[in-house]
């Protein structure tokens, strides 16, 4: 093998990765409020997300490359909320769905955290109250090309 | 049954008299008294027992903060009598109610009802009103660590404080006693 045909190969590779890792980006099962209906829409039969490869909701973190947050996000639920991203394997991401999770929504209130990016790093945020199965559908399709533009070998 | 003919049964079972309880009007016509706070333990265990009376079953425990007002507090009890065989003679619902300032402590009714027990906690949780003779007295909803009563009419909507992110991961069972008895006597001194 000459030099130069190389980083062809490499480029390759990383391709190869960033195709299998958004092709196959399994949700964490964790439902917060109302959100999660939708989130379950989505899965289901209608909306159908296995056309993109996200259908299998994993019971485990262990298991799992996404954290959708469907729904308002309590204070004392957030150190759950924390843990259980702690327990994904990287890489992981994390999709805010809804305007709860995003910045409060209508709980602007002392009980409700106004925004999960102050608890884990957010990839996506789908607007809407609650947003429709579509929207977050196109919140995956956004975070699918997030992880193609991403570098793993560098 | 009217509210005064309750009254006229609480204050004939307990020998005090008919003028330490109060009768007012509601708009919904549902009869409401309102009965001191060191009668209030006995009061409810007529309630429950007077053949004539027999309001078996505590519905709810609530309180309301009338902020400048003093006292300050009203909690409330809605109680009913299924008036079926054994449990009085007519179905019939009553609203007890109890004034309460900032620092007085109400009688915990929860060993009359066991229901009063979670209803008693989350009026504490809630607006910091505090029961003598509770079982476990302690927050319910609220984080163990929170500050403030937050449905008190000044406590902020907002608060701006930092998002608490890290509970230990696991505590053995007497750190989880000690936790526990923590709040708990915490809550009795406040």
């Amino acid at each position: 093998m000459s030099d130069h045909d190389l980083p062809i190969l490499t480029t390759t590779v990383e391709k190869v990765v960033q195709w299998a890792r958004r092709s196959s980006v399994w949700p964490v099962t964790f439902g917060l409020a109302c959100c999660a209906i939708e989130m379950m829409a989505m899965s289901a039969g209608r909306y159908d997300i296995a056309r993109f490869g996200a259908e299998v909701f994993r019971g485990s973190p262990r298991q799992s490359d996404l954290m959708i947050v469907a729904g308002r996000l309590s204070r004392k639920m957030a150190p759950v909320l924390r843990r259980i991203y702690d327990q994904m394997p990287e890489p992981k991401y994390v999709i805010s769905m809804g305007a709860c999770a995003s910045v409060g929504g209508v709980f602007d209130n002392y009980a409700i955290v106004q925004g999960v990016d102050q608890v884990v790093p957010v990839d996506v945020f789908v607007p809407g109250c609650p947003p429709r199965p579509e929207a977050l559908i196109y919140g995956i399709v956004q975070l699918q090309r997030k992880i193609d533009q991403q570098r793993s070998f560098v | 049954m009217q509210a005064t003919e309750i009254i006229e049964v609480l204050s004939r079972a307990l020998s005090v008299e008919a003028a330490r309880f109060e009768a007012v009007e509601s708009r919904d016509g549902m009869p409401t008294v309102y009965a001191p706070r060191d009668l209030l333990l006995e009061a409810s265990r007529v309630l429950r027992d007077a053949p004539e009376l027999r309001f078996v079953f505590l519905a709810d425990v609530t309180a309301v903060d009338y902020h400048p007002r003093d006292p300050r507090f009203e909690v409330l009890y809605l109680l009913a009598c299924p008036g079926v065989a054994g449990y009085g003679d007519t179905p019939k619902r009553l609203r007890l109610k109890v004034r309460a300032g900032e620092l007085d402590h109400v009688p915990s009714v929860s060993s009359v009802w066991q229901a009063a027990n979670w209803g008693e906690r989350e009026v504490y949780d809630f607006f910091g009103v505090h029961f003598d003779g509770h079982p476990d007295m302690r927050r319910i909803l609220m984080p163990d660590d929170w500050e403030g009563f937050p449905m008190r009419k000044d406590y902020p909507v907002q608060i701006n404080q930092r998002v608490k992110t890290y509970a230990p991961l696991q505590v053995s069972e007497e750190e989880f006693v000690a936790n526990v008895e923590a709040a708990r006597t915490s809550a009795r001194k406040d």
